[in-house]
């Protein structure tokens, strides 16, 4: 794909020295171009604002106009279930949303909300082998994804693939991998992204709901599960800003409204995080740095009061 | 003939939108996540069409104890693609430019980190009338037990 960098003309085009076949045709084209401006862009993942650096020489001798894509990555529903076995969770299906809630969800927010909600199951119940379950969460999330309209996101083969590969827990994670990057992608391709960050924030609250439902009460400081609620409030910000790209739309104004909450919350667990030293081997890099934090037992409380009550709210 | 031929070409300016960003995703897909093996792609999708000349940055939190590979690709006809990995203040804690702007770079976090990955798509062209665009995908895998 190439571009002009200079001498570009505009011409302007007189409507009414054309015949009506032309003007039948342009009309078809401003029509697919104007329901394509009417979808829920600016979009999810990104947003382009001035370069705040200096521009570099290069950029002022091409004279090109630059501009910064920013990207705000949440933790994916497999990257949360990865986290939350690495802390010690153990599988406890009873914390999980039943399928059978699905009927409940009709609207696009709750919807999509559900279907990271459900992706964060899946992954949960794939990772600790409960293939009977991931089935169940996929068909789930299929239905979701069709309510929203995500066609072809997950077909009726994933489900196969899935039971042929029961005792494959790799096979298994790439096969649901391929089932979000295809929802994602497809999202983004239709120029649909803030349904794609109410489906990251479902997933995100989740992963914390589970998380803190596992924990009964913040005993010693050596609870990895315990840090690792911690941690979210290095994401939460992410998933702030994520929403902030979307603020004119009630759906994300009323999630962003929940998650503020949170940050009122997290605004009391104190992190501090000491300098990075980067050590490397042959073959990986470990980035050395401590974070201490600290949380009182009735802040932890508030917290897992609060994720209980939003998460309760969505799944209704 | 002359209005025909101008309707088309808006046409086909306003159908390339689409085939460009279809593109960025088939090359997500088929290019990019192969890069990632044997680690797990971890489902995200963060892909944009990007101009020589122009950067983009990601924002993540990386967790304790995990292990991530992260890939940064760019597809044709885009040259070199740099990818910095940054603290929050900004410091540089990897350049791929010193490492003969490899694809893909692995690593852990010994405690919870944000991260700012900047990516920067190189100018080939110097002097030339013309810049390239491609498009550039940022993605990330996970090590499994």
């Amino acid at each position: 794909m190439q571009i002009k960098r200079k001498h570009q003309k505009l011409r302007v085009m007189n409507i009414r020295g054309l015949n009506k076949k032309y003007v039948a045709i342009l009309h078809i084209l401003i029509a697919g171009l104007m329901m394509s401006c009417a979808s829920d862009s600016p979009k999810q993942d990104r947003i382009k604002v001035d370069v705040e650096d200096v521009a570099s020489d290069e950029i002022v001798k091409s004279g090109v106009q630059t501009a910064r894509q920013i990207f705000y990555s949440l933790p994916s529903p497999l990257e949360t279930a990865m986290i939350l076995k690495r802390s010690g969770a153990q599988y406890n299906p009873e914390i999980l949303n039943p399928v059978e809630n699905i009927s409940r969800y009709s609207t696009t927010k709750s919807m999509a909300l559900n279907l990271g909600i459900y992706s964060t199951d899946l992954s949960y119940a794939s990772l600790f082998d409960q293939t009977p379950a991931s089935i169940k969460y996929m068909t789930a999330s299929k239905k979701l994804a069709e309510g929203l309209g995500i066609l072809n996101a997950i077909d009726d083969k994933v489900i196969q693939r899935l039971e042929e590969n029961v005792n494959n827990r790799d096979a298994i994670m790439d096969i649901i991998s391929e089932t979000f990057l295809n929802t994602n992608s497809i999202l983004e391709e239709n120029d649909r992204v803030a349904i794609g960050s109410i489906i990251l924030v479902g997933g995100w609250v989740e992963g914390l709901y589970i998380a803190t439902a596992l924990v009964n009460q913040v005993g010693s400081s050596d609870n990895e599960l315990v840090e690792r609620i911690i941690d979210q409030k290095l994401s939460l910000s992410s998933v702030i800003n994520l929403l902030k790209q979307h603020n004119h739309m009630p759906d994300i104004q009323s999630v962003m409204s929940d998650m503020k909450e949170l940050e009122i919350i997290y605004d009391k667990v104190q992190i501090s995080v000491s300098r990075i030293e980067v050590v490397s081997d042959s073959t990986s890099t470990t980035l050395h740095s401590k974070n201490v934090f600290s949380v009182s037992p009735a802040v932890f409380q508030e917290l897992k009061d609060k994720v209980t009550e939003i998460r309760s709210k969505y799944i209704m | 003939m002359r209005p025909l031929i101008i309707i088309l070409l808006t046409g086909a300016l306003f159908f390339s939108s689409f085939s460009g960003s279809a593109q960025c995703k088939n090359f997500a897909k088929r290019v990019c996540r192969l890069e990632l093996a044997p680690y797990i792609h971890d489902g995200n999708y963060n892909a944009a069409i990007l101009t020589e000349g122009e950067d983009a940055e990601l924002f993540k939190t990386f967790y304790a104890g995990q292990e991530y590979r992260l890939a940064v690709c760019g597809s044709e006809p885009l040259s070199k693609v740099e990818f910095q990995v940054m603290d929050v203040e900004r410091t540089v804690l990897y350049t791929n430019a010193q490492n003969s702007y490899k694809l893909t770079w692995d690593f852990k976090v010994e405690s919870t980190q944000q991260l700012i990955i900047l990516v920067k798509v190189h100018d080939s062209t110097g002097s030339s009338d013309n810049v390239n665009s491609g498009c550039v995908a940022i993605m990330f895998g996970l090590k499994t037990d």
